[in-house]
């Protein structure tokens, strides 16, 4: 460890990477553009022959540019509300709002078409107020409906990793300017905004990259005029077949987020400023003047509007029967009338699910851990050029992962196809980026001159590490394991398209309910997608309990 | 040295660790066959049993996405197949299928028992066990209600009286949705589908990815749904009787089953080449061919079985019937026509 120092740590996660990533993938590519060994390029010609393509591209471009832009500014008043004070039920609340990560596409549509839908509680009761002819909100199939949908998605992501970061600003600098004559204005634009530019550029990489790859919500909410790269990726690689075009998009896919990941690279390392990080207690507070409070509430307010109101219509629909308020729906989630072995008991996909994300999120943070302690280093920033590597499986078409899997991993000691493991793996390799984005930000923020001052009183390595680094870490590890987790939690990435033997998670079993015509169905989807958002709730909760208390300090 | 001593030891640790969590070898325990299909695959558990049982055998199923996902990955595996039998290839895949090669001839003495319009393929690869229609359904209280006849066939959705109440799936991202495209080129012909198809667009015809965002997002059966007339299946009425909240005694939806408005879909098994055991699988092949699964398929995966006078369901006999004179376009056909079709729709429909 002397000469170079953290060599070693780098290991683990690029053999993970060079087993889980790249070889499935370089196996599909391969398979896709020389299926006999030779490059046949009559396929690939629909690319250039018409302009279609390229319009797609353009569009998933400026549709993630826009929902990260939105996102972020809805996010950030939020971020600084839960970075600075202190009020009960905001553990709840916070969880709350990680929540709908997890909850699947046809869940949420179904939640917003509650709302606002054509036939939704806002139109009714402009209806019954007489206001307006028909429906007066028309969201369905809209760019707003999918935007709107984006920043449901995503708030949590800004709220998490700047708030997590922001709430480690010492106050007293903001406090000396003020007293030197700076106005509060001036304070927040020279001062918060530059030391907060890792943690937001992180975060909004991050969304970025969600809704440039984002699948689903386009193609439920958005309607079928619409289609991002990923989409595409999925109609030619599932229903025409056509590998080679799905090949080719996915490498584009690929190499557009490269690009934009090494420019982000480039700008992290000019903006990662070393601050000396307070201690929590020191920098939250409760609101106490006027002003403050009303902050607060409008803060609050708006949360439980865009968070709240679709996760309270999915509840009321799942507790609202044709025979007024029940639990029929509840009830009818542990019988198995016909004895099929489609029935799926809720505990057994529940502790499926879990058993899933505890294992990728334990992948996760170790394999992230160990990249970011590598990335993190000082004194190398030659390394940062691997960087944007380790951001790559999430930007990566899920079907073409899937499918790389089917003909990769198929011989031993990799014959994972069917192993049960293969899950969880595949969970972690979405959640590596994740992890390391939530990490990096936070340990670079660590001055080095605070370990040297350790080490030069004599305090060993470890020491060091314990005192130093742990305390200012462990926050930003707590966020990282809420977002592992919540991926598994909603079955991110290649599972979907990978075979796999039964064992059924909470996703599966509300989409299998979605599949079939019927009251019962639609009721059971809806009461089982409520006993998601609660464990997931529950679980958030509990990772931020054991959250070791930061002492150091 | 000592670092790269490290570095293998690691590597080594991993590598033990990968072994260990791949499936146990074989050993004294029963064998195992292996059975692939897709999502929507059920059947009774007893039933499954009593298979395991007489044949000493223990059986995995692999779940593998939709039916285009799952035929995809058995091509795509076959090198190194990921099952011994594979169950879910429809005719709107077949040919995909039969042209990669993964499947293995076997003439079953139970196909003595399938009527031959189901045996789409001569080289018995691949065999029937099932079929369902998809067609239009429509809500019923809601034509009552607006005192409007619902609809007879295809041609009905284009006239005034029908303006914005039809919701279809995109052909290019459901199965359903290209199974009406392909009713209407089989019924109204190579050109007039595009008609029928330009006329639907006049008549303000809604459009959604798949069925489940269809149904329970804008069918009139949904709430806050503002469609009465959907592309479903000739067994959704009797699901919505089976799987309502209160007992009913009439199905609240109605399928369109008149000659030339819906198309069959049917499900074939084969046995994937390559496998270990081949005798079991022929043994997994006829049990699914036997009146023990037939009789499980309607209850379980709502279609109809294949097997002649197979029994049926109470909510089937009564709720529903198959349609008469299906759209049958052959494998081959729906093969070369597809890509284009789905084209030719979106260019109509959507652009």
């Amino acid at each position: 460890m002397k000469g170079r120092p953290g060599y070693l740590l780098i290991i683990p996660p690029l053999v993970f990477l060079g087993i889980f990533y790249f070889y499935p993938l370089i196996s599909i590519f391969g398979l896709s553009f020389a299926p006999e060994g030779s490059f046949d390029p009559g396929k690939l010609r629909q690319l250039i022959r018409t302009d279609y393509y390229a319009r797609v591209l353009w569009f998933t471009t400026w549709q993630a540019a826009l929902s990260t832009l939105l996102t972020l500014a809805l996010a950030l008043p939020g971020a600084w509300f839960f970075a600075r004070y202190e009020f009960k039920g905001k553990a709840l609340l916070q969880s709350l709002t990680t929540v709908p990560f997890v909850l699947p596409t046809v869940v949420t549509a179904a939640a917003f078409r509650a709302l606002l839908g054509n036939g939704g509680l806002v139109n009714r009761l402009l209806a019954a107020l007489d206001i307006g002819s028909g429906p007066v909100i028309r969201l369905e199939q809209t760019v707003t409906f999918f935007l709107l949908a984006h920043i449901f998605y995503n708030y949590t992501v800004i709220l998490r990793i700047v708030g997590g970061f922001w709430s480690r600003l010492p106050r007293n600098l903001g406090e000396a300017a003020q007293m030197l004559g700076a106005s509060r204005t001036q304070v927040f634009f020279r001062i918060t905004l530059p030391l907060l530019g890792p943690a937001i550029l992180a975060a909004s990489l991050l969304v970025f990259i969600f809704c440039f790859t984002s699948f689903g919500v386009i193609l439920i909410l958005g309607g079928p005029r619409l289609a991002t790269v990923e989409v595409e990726i999925y109609r030619q690689a599932v229903h025409i077949f056509n590998l080679p075009l799905a090949a080719a998009l996915s490498l584009t896919q690929i190499v557009f987020t490269f690009c934009l990941m090494s420019l982000y690279t480039w700008l992290e390392g000019r903006t990662a400023v070393s601050i000396m990080p307070e201690p929590i207690r020191g920098t939250r507070r409760q609101a106490r003047t006027r002003v403050e409070k009303t902050v607060a509430a409008a803060s609050i307010l708006f949360l439980v509007l865009l968070l709240g109101a679709p996760l309270a219509a999915l509840f009321a629909s799942s507790l609202i029967t044709e025979n007024g308020l029940a639990l029929t729906y509840y009830l009818a989630l542990l019988e198995n009338s016909i004895q099929s072995i489609l029935y799926v008991p809720p505990l057994t996909a529940l502790m499926n699910s879990l058993g899933f994300a505890l294992g990728a999120t334990l992948i996760a943070l170790a394999l992230g851990g160990l990249a970011a302690a590598f990335l993190s280093r000082p004194k190398h920033k030659k390394r940062a050029w691997l960087d944007p590597f380790f951001m790559l499986p999430l930007s990566t078409s899920a079907v073409t992962l899937g499918f790389g899997f089917i003909i990769a991993l198929d011989e031993p000691p990799l014959n994972l196809r069917t192993s049960i493991v293969l899950p969880a793996l595949a969970h972690a390799l979405v959640a590596f980026p994740f992890v390391i984005r939530s990490l990096l930000p936070a340990w670079r923020s660590i001055p080095q001159s605070l370990r040297e001052a350790a080490a030069v009183l004599g305090a060993a390595p470890l020491t060091v590490w314990k005192h130093v680094d742990w305390p200012i870490l462990s926050r930003a590890l707590m966020v990282a394991a809420v977002f592992a987790f919540a991926i598994s939690m909603g079955e991110f990435g290649a599972t979907v398209f990978v075979a796999r033997p039964q064992t059924p998670t909470l996703p599966l079993a509300i989409y299998r309910f979605l599949g079939q015509p019927g009251t019962m169905n639609y009721g059971q989807a809806m009461a089982m997608s409520c006993i998601l958002v609660v464990t997931t709730a529950v679980g958030f909760i509990i990772l931020e309990k054991i959250k070791p208390q930061a002492g150091g300090l | 040295m000592a670092r790269f001593r490290h570095i293998l030891l690691i590597i080594l640790a991993m590598a033990l660790a990968l072994g260990a969590a791949g499936p146990a070898s074989a050993g004294d325990s029963p064998t195992v066959l292996t059975l692939m299909s897709h999502d929507s695959f059920a059947v009774g558990k007893e039933t499954l049993a009593a298979f395991e049982k007489e044949h000493g055998v223990t059986l995995t199923l692999l779940k593998s996405g939709d039916a285009g996902a799952a035929v995809n990955q058995a091509i795509l595996s076959k090198k190194n197949p990921l099952a011994d039998v594979f169950f879910g290839v429809d005719n709107t895949f077949m040919s995909r299928a039969l042209k990669a090669d993964i499947f293995e001839p076997y003439a079953s003495p139970r196909l003595a028992d399938i009527p031959d319009e189901l045996k789409l393929d001569p080289s018995q690869r691949l065999l029937p066990v099932d079929f369902g229609d998809v067609c239009l359904n429509y809500d019923k209280a809601w034509f009552a209600q607006q005192q409007l006849a619902p609809p007879q066939g295809l041609l009905d959705l284009i006239q005034p009286a029908y303006k914005s109440l039809t919701v279809v799936q995109n052909p290019a991202t459901s199965s359903p949705g290209l199974a009406f495209l392909m009713t209407t080129v089989g019924s109204l012909g190579e050109s007039g589908y595009q008609d029928f198809w330009k006329q639907m667009r006049v008549n303000d015809v809604y459009v959604t990815a798949g069925w489940s965002d269809a149904y329970y997002g804008q069918f009139t059966r949904a709430k806050g749904g503002t469609r009465p007339i959907i592309v479903s299946y000739a067994s959704s009425p009797p699901a919505e009787v089976h799987y309502s909240e209160t007992p009913l005694s009439e199905a609240p939806t109605a399928a369109v089953l008149s000659p030339g408005a819906a198309f069959r879909q049917i499900e074939f098994v084969g046995i994937l080449k390559g496998t270990k055991h081949p005798e079991l699988a022929r043994k997994l092949v006829d049990f699914m061919l036997s009146p023990a699964f037939q009789q499980d398929i309607p209850l379980n995966m709502w279609v109809f079985p294949a097997v002649q006078g197979a029994p049926l369901p109470e909510v089937f006999t009564k709720y529903t019937q198959q349609a008469r004179e299906p759209v049958l376009l052959t494998p081959e056909a729906i093969e070369a026509g597809r890509e284009q079709w789905i084209e030719t729709w979106t260019d109509i429909v959507l652009r």
